[in-house]
């Protein structure tokens, strides 16, 4: 059976909190924090984008794998901030982790579900034979407009998961996909910041494609919440994912180790596969996994994993997930991180 | 190999900013100065030192253009390039020129101007001494890679800071009383420790600055300067070139200037002297900490010892061995491609007797040390006034 | 930098620390050469440096060029990567007072330059604390 046989993340060191955001724009700070279910978020340096982490976070995967880059059929990147709007962010990657010249690429983007879909399309790759592996990437450095509900929570960091059929540490028992025209949150092109629909973007949107997704795979399955130690839903921000979680019948425990967000932001292309690699740094044989992503537009991204023997021999082959959240992080006030993230208004 | 002289020496009117003169008009003053100064009103061949009037000023094809406005076509020209030595390569280039036998008057004039463009574009330029693909790349600066010398200085031999202060101070004092340089007036101890930080642990005032500017030389054999010069001789005893990594990270040693020390060794075999020997030195103080290595490969101070020098006083006017009479590129300026051939002229004026307030008493034996980048080439001249 | 042959050129050394190994004598050039400044043999292996390494001499950058301005005050040292190669890179995510000589550092991809809002991105290797 086919699934994942390396895996990694990558978050920069820099973080803002809350409050810091807050005091700027006059907001109220512990209402935001409880609102949102956030304290703070990660901010990349100003030589960080979505290829730079995305390397990173492959090598580290490809570290756990074990494997000659040569041997990558498909190298994918899925973000909603690919630093070209024209040129395949995975030419880069391809290149800085040695997979070139034979292998297929192509940038993703279905908002924050690029990543999910990247890994999709590899699975069935490797499924079908075609390629020998696959490296599929979630990675964004997105933009929230200044003093807009977003800028709280847009984040970087990146997941990249090596998919093959031997020394498979989760198998992919189980896919599905839940997809509609919901016009939730958007980015026209020229245009810097995205735009949403306020309260349209929670029912209608989040968790209509989110629950249906995991019922749809749940039902296509035949299993139960019960049957999954855990599960990882995406993170636009703390609460929903408990929301969904709690809709479906999942406990807080089950959620817990793969929500990322409190700390990290929402790293939209990277959000549940980040809580993916959370949850595979800690899990044990004979675990089972549910990961429903979500991207605007709409839809969600349904994967149901079981976690082998061969998780235990690569977990501590690469930094974990939690370990580089928690630690070696610093913290920087707004206006560092406006001039970092562009947002102050430059000479010609 | 004839025995070569300086017959006439000169600088334009004022070295800084000069937004009213062009390259050419900057190149043709000094040149008459220095024609001048020699009593001759032509010559038989001639040098352009320069580093990049192409990245500064757009302008190639120095030879031809110099020769032109000086009115001495058909006379070869030829432009010579080697990044900051560029001066004191064209100078040993002249001098050989003149000891072959080839020619009798030669002239060789350093100049460069760098105020048509701004500081990102000076900065750009001047990183092309370095390194481009693996230094200049990565965004280190000169001032940087000089600092990762100074640096490593302070880790290996205990340098301190206020060592490198002392010798932008004293080369200060020397170019306040030098009409010509860009900065003729003392800074303190406190000046440049308290100057913003470019590099730690270089502050401004530990930097030479940009500096629009020219210098040349008049050579002749010394049989002909002794016949139709009205001014003491002063002969070339030694001329040595060497060349070393373009990287500072190639170096086996980041604070050893093989370049340097291997160009001083030939030139004092070729002379016949040593460093016990010299009586006044200009040397190429690009930034503080460059002064300090350089006096340790030219072997006037101990290996890892050269902070001593400033602070002690032993190369300050009236010390032991006086350093940079001129102010140096500290206060002097530092048009890059000018700056070896005015290092000659300054030497040439100390054992001619002509220094006035900078003069070193009964200086007969000089030195003049030139390099470009972080000591990728160096050149050494030795003269004496015979 | 602007200009794209001259960047894709360096991409193996940038992305992949590929560097040359002479086949007569060993020594190692990055980047790599034509001819070997120790023993004048001209053929030569590719290899990888390794990724991590100490560093030999540092500053902390205040005035940056251009293409920089934004990024300073920011680190760059000489590194001597283990195996005995020295770089010169930029040390980033560190704290400039906790920098010392002889201190474990690792390489990691970051972007380097970029040309304006129009031109090529360009990427390569700096350095960060181990």
């Amino acid at each position: 059976m086919a699934g994942i046989i390396g895996y990694g993340a990558y978050i920069p060191r820099n973080r803002i909190k809350v409050e810091e955001i807050a005091k700027v724009w006059g907001a109220d700070a512990p209402s935001y924090r409880r609102g949102l279910g956030l304290e703070e978020k990660s901010v990349p340096s100003p030589d960080q984008d979505t290829i730079t982490m995305s390397v990173e976070a492959a090598r580290k995967a490809i570290k756990r794998a074990g494997i000659n880059p040569q041997e990558i059929g498909a190298v994918y990147i899925g973000s909603e901030s690919h630093p070209y709007a024209v040129k395949p962010s995975g030419t880069i990657l391809a290149e800085a982790i040695g997979a070139t010249p034979e292998v297929h690429s192509a940038s993703f983007e279905f908002a924050c579900k690029a990543g999910t879909e990247a890994m999709f399309v590899c699975l069935c790759q490797v499924e079908s034979g075609r390629i020998k592996y696959g490296l599929a990437v979630g990675a964004d450095t997105s933009q929230g407009a200044p003093g807009d509900a977003l800028e709280y929570s847009t984040a970087a960091g990146a997941a990249a998961f090596l998919f093959g059929m031997e020394n498979v540490a989760a198998e992919v028992n189980e896919t599905y996909s839940f997809m509609t025209d919901t016009p939730d949150f958007w980015r026209r092109e020229y245009q810097h910041y995205p735009r949403h629909g306020g309260r349209f973007t929670g029912e209608p949107a989040y968790f209509k494609h989110v629950l249906g997704a995991a019922r749809g795979i749940m039902a296509k399955a035949k299993m139960t919440p019960r049957d999954f130690t855990y599960v990882v839903f995406h993170q636009p921000n703390g609460k929903f994912p408990l929301n969904a979680g709690k809709q479906l019948g999942f406990t807080r425990e089950q959620i817990e180790t793969g929500r990322l967000v409190p700390k990290l932001g929402n790293t939209y292309s990277g959000s549940s596969p980040m809580g993916l690699t959370a949850i595979l740094d800690v899990a044990k044989p004979g675990d089972s996994i549910l990961m429903v992503s979500y991207g605007s537009g709409a839809g969600s991204d349904a994967f149901i994993y079981t976690v082998t023997d061969r998780i235990k021999e690569i977990q501590d082959k690469a930094t974990k997930t939690r370990d580089m959240l928690d630690k070696n992080k610093v913290y920087i006030d707004y206006g560092t991180y406006a001039k970092y993230r562009g947002k102050i208004r430059r000479a010609e | 190999m004839r025995d070569v002289a300086i017959l006439g020496a000169g600088l334009n009117k004022k070295w800084g900013e000069l937004w009213s003169m062009s390259l050419r008009d900057i190149f043709v003053e000094a040149a008459l100065s220095a024609l001048d100064d020699a009593g001759v009103d032509h010559f038989d061949s001639m040098y352009v030192g320069c580093m990049t009037s192409g990245m500064f000023v757009a302008q190639e094809h120095l030879g031809s253009l110099m020769a032109d406005y000086l009115g001495m076509n058909p006379v070869p020209a030829t432009r010579v390039e080697s990044a900051c030595s560029s001066g004191g390569v064209a100078f040993r280039q002249g001098f050989m020129e003149v000891a072959s036998g080839i020619n009798d008057l030669v002239l060789v004039g350093g100049v460069e101007k760098m105020t048509d463009v701004g500081g990102d574009e000076a900065t750009h330029a001047l990183s092309a001494a370095a390194d481009m693909e693996y230094e200049a790349y990565e965004g280190i600066t000169f001032p940087g890679l000089y600092a990762l010398i100074a640096r490593a200085h302070m880790h290996q031999f205990g340098t301190t800071r206020e060592q490198l202060a002392h010798v932008a101070v004293k080369n200060h004092k020397h170019g306040a009383m030098n009409p010509v340089a860009q900065y003729p007036f003392e800074i303190t101890l406190e000046d440049v420790l308290g100057s913003v930080l470019v590099a730690d642990p270089l502050h401004i005032l530990d930097c030479s600055p940009i500096t629009d500017g020219a210098a040349a030389v008049v050579l002749c054999p010394v049989e002909m300067a002794r016949k139709i010069s009205k001014k003491p001789v002063v002969k070339v005893l030694g001329s040595a070139q060497a060349s070393s990594t373009i990287a500072l990270h190639s170096r086996k040693d980041l604070t050893w200037l093989e370049s340097t020390a291997k160009a001083a060794s030939d030139a004092y075999k070729m002379a016949g002297k040593g460093p016990r020997d010299l009586q006044v030195v200009e040397l190429h103080d690009c930034f503080t900490i460059a002064e300090i290595i350089v006096l340790e490969a030219l072997g006037l101070a101990e290996r890892g010892k050269g902070g001593q020098a400033a602070e002690s006083g032993m190369t300050a006017l009236g010390g032991k061995i006086p350093v940079n009479t001129s102010g140096g590129l500290k206060s002097k300026g530092h048009p890059v491609g000018a700056t070896g051939v005015a290092q000659v002229v300054e030497i040439t004026k100390q054992l001619r007797g002509e220094a006035g307030a900078r003069q070193v008493k009964g200086a007969r034996v000089g030195l003049t040390q030139n390099m470009g980048g972080t000591g990728g080439s160096s050149v050494v001249h030795i003269f004496e006034a015979v | 930098m602007a200009n794209p042959a001259r960047y894709w050129r360096e991409i193996p050394q940038r992305y992949r620390l590929e560097a040359g190994k002479c086949v007569s004598c060993g020594e190692i050039y990055f980047p790599p050469r034509l001819v070997c400044a120790k023993c004048k043999c001209r053929q030569f292996r590719t290899v990888r440096l390794p990724d991590e390494g100490h560093l030999v001499t540092y500053t902390v950058i205040r005035v940056g060029p251009s293409q920089f301005a934004d990024q300073t005050p920011y680190a760059v040292g000489v590194v001597e990567l283990d195996g005995g190669v020295r770089i010169t890179s930029q040390i980033v995510d560190c704290d400039f007072d906790k920098l010392a000589v002889g201190q474990r550092v690792r390489v990691e991809f970051r972007r380097i330059q970029k040309q304006g809002d129009a031109g090529i991105l360009c990427y390569g290797y700096k350095c960060v604390p181990a």
